[in-house]
């Protein structure tokens, strides 16, 4: 009896562990393979092939900036989405007439695929007849359609600008909403003692509210910087990473890469894989995590 | 959550307001107005879907923000010739079937760790939280690779896949509704001459449902919404064969795009999952976060 005791865990767990190892741990492996194989057109393994997958991914002109616009694109998404949402919280938090339907209006970027919000943009920013731009002309801003000023996902400059705003966008209500969820753990009296104390509502914010708020914006961030860098959709149908590879990021840089040589997407993969794992770590150790979790 | 009965006072006209309680309700409505146009600010984008797939052909060309006439024709001639209702049983297969495959995995393994402390435990639980740290974009060459050697229909391997990916959400979320409910009550429920099995299906099944109909329903979504994945295994199928969200790519041309098709089919991929996703609102963000602060 004890041994089969013993296995009853597995008969609970094992379907979970096996749908994991299938779907989560295996490809890993097969990515960290491919990335030393050499891999014709058809998908075929033609050999291996050393670190040379690594040397030619290292050696593309682009592949330095497309890191560095990388981190660019997640350190301004992230920042950027995490700022507004304290404010949002802060006002969803208050007590209003119609909150629970403005709240619905909030989730729908986030109900929505990625996908479409951003071909939605896409057109809105279309040169000619896009509603942005139309908007934009009538306001005076953009001085004529279909003018190189109003090809905004034509230059990579302010295509990435878009692309951020979208991307912030669509990131804004899980932000706004586990910071929401923090601000409703925090006991009113906790206020009103500040309050005696003399302090103002926007110190009585930084002193009370902010520290009280600080489990809830380190996960919140964690998967938001996860889930930025993982992003795809967005660039992929704003862009498609263009013109060249000047707004791709890694992500799309990998499966760019994909359609040339598997083996060298592979290791784009490998190093976005490791990447993933650094920011974990990192975060982890610098945000005091354990401390938080063991509490 | 009591924002109906704090509101009570101030609708009532009748009510007699001193000074500072009117200076309350000002603040009030400040707040509220704010509110108001966030929240009009995030419908805006797909209002503008809505009055793109109504705006006719002809009229594509016009810089207009609105258009001078709605059609419903890109609506009507969705389903004719492209398979668009092909593909929206094609993704509803892959969703609805990744949801019984979460569903089948999650449940035993969220009420075993959530009722018994073994060896193993923190192990498995590191390992689904870690699961959830990793998305299909940092793996998708092994993925593709994998999924190819095992020579599945596309459809298959889509739910098997975002069965996996989903997997964390739909553990920490039961995990957590089971951990809730106390074992007396099982207990109690033994005692009345419910077997072990009954108890569990009586009792604590029924009080986790609401932590089921969330995770179901946020499986549901993120299958249905997937787009990465699908684009890759999905690539060379037939329109019909591929999901809502690739085949609606097929309205991107090379040197032009159909709008209107294309947002008509974005409302009938969207509306539904909004709609859906407001009954799990409120306890969705338990789900994200639960894991990775135990």
């Amino acid at each position: 009896m004890p041994a089969l005791r013993r296995l009853s865990p597995l008969l609970w767990l094992g379907p979970a562990v096996a749908l994991i190892g299938v779907v989560v741990l295996w490809p890993v492996v097969v990515m960290l393979q491919s990335s030393f194989q050499r891999i014709g057109g058809e998908g075929f393994v033609v050999g291996y092939n050393g670190t040379d997958n690594y040397r030619h991914l290292f050696d593309e002109p682009d592949f330095v900036s497309v890191l560095l616009r990388t981190l660019l694109w997640v350190v301004v998404v992230v920042a950027v989405t995490m700022l507004i949402s304290l404010g949002l919280a802060q006002l969803f938090n208050q007590r209003f007439p119609g909150r629970r339907v403005t709240r619905w209006a909030l989730i729908i970027p986030w109900a929505a695929s990625v996908m479409m919000t951003a071909l939605i943009f896409k057109w809105a920013l279309d040169p000619n007849v896009g509603v942005i731009n139309v908007i934009l002309h009538h306001l005076g801003i953009v001085k004529q359609l279909g003018s190189n000023q109003a090809d905004w996902l034509g230059n990579p400059g302010s295509a990435l600008v878009w692309m951020m705003a979208v991307a912030v966008f669509v990131s804004l209500p899980f932000t706004t909403y586990a910071i929401l969820s923090g601000l409703q753990g925090i006991p009113g009296d906790v206020y009103e003692a500040a309050t005696i104390d003399g302090a103002t509502s926007w110190k009585a914010y930084l002193r009370v509210t902010l520290p009280l708020l600080r489990p809830a914006i380190l996960v919140a961030t964690l998967i938001n910087v996860i889930n930025v860098f993982n992003s795809f959709p967005i660039i992929w149908e704003m862009t498609r990473g263009g013109p060249g590879y000047q707004t791709a990021t890694s992500t799309i840089y990998m499966i760019e890469l994909k359609q040339g040589d598997v083996g060298e997407s592979a290791s784009m993969s490998a190093i976005n894989f490791l990447l993933v794992i650094v920011i974990v770590i990192v975060y982890l150790a610098t945000t005091g995590w354990k401390e938080q979790v063991d509490r | 959550m009591s924002a109906t009965t704090q509101t009570a006072p101030l609708l009532s006209p009748k009510t007699t307001r001193s000074a500072p309680r009117q200076r309350l309700s000002v603040r009030r409505w400040l707040v509220a107005g704010t509110a108001y146009i966030v929240a009009i600010i995030f419908l805006l984008p797909y209002l503008e879907m809505l009055v793109m797939a109504g705006r006719p052909n002809n009229e594509l060309g016009e810089a207009t923000i609105f258009p001078k006439h709605f059609t419903f024709s890109n609506f009507t001639t969705l389903w004719s010739g492209g398979g668009l209702g092909g593909s929206i049983g094609t993704s509803l297969e892959i969703a609805a079937g990744a949801t019984a495959v979460v569903l089948l995995v999650a449940l035993p393994a969220a009420c075993y760790t959530a009722r018994h402390r073994f060896r193993g435990r923190t192990a498995f639980l590191l390992l689904v939280l870690a699961t959830q740290m990793f998305q299909p974009a940092a793996m998708l060459v092994g993925l593709q690779r994998e999924f190819t050697t095992f020579g599945l229909a596309s459809t298959l391997s889509l739910t098997i896949i975002d069965a996996g990916f989903n997997l964390a959400f739909a553990v920490w979320i039961l995990n957590a509704f089971f951990s809730s409910i106390p074992v007396e009550l099982e207990e109690a429920g033994m005692v009345d001459g419910l077997g072990k099995v009954g108890a569990l299906l009586r009792i604590t099944l029924p009080l986790a449902a609401p932590g089921i109909v969330t995770a179901l329903i946020f499986t549901f979504i993120s299958a249905w919404n997937e787009f990465l994945v699908a684009l890759t295994l999905s690539l060379g199928e037939q329109t019909s064969q591929q999901p809502l969200t690739v085949a609606i790519n097929q309205y991107i041309g090379e040197y032009s795009v159909d709008w209107g098709h294309l947002f008509a089919a974005g409302l009938v991929a969207t509306v539904p999952v909004i709609i859906l996703f407001i009954f799990i609102e409120r306890r969705v963000v338990g789900g994200l976060t639960a894991g990775a602060v135990k």
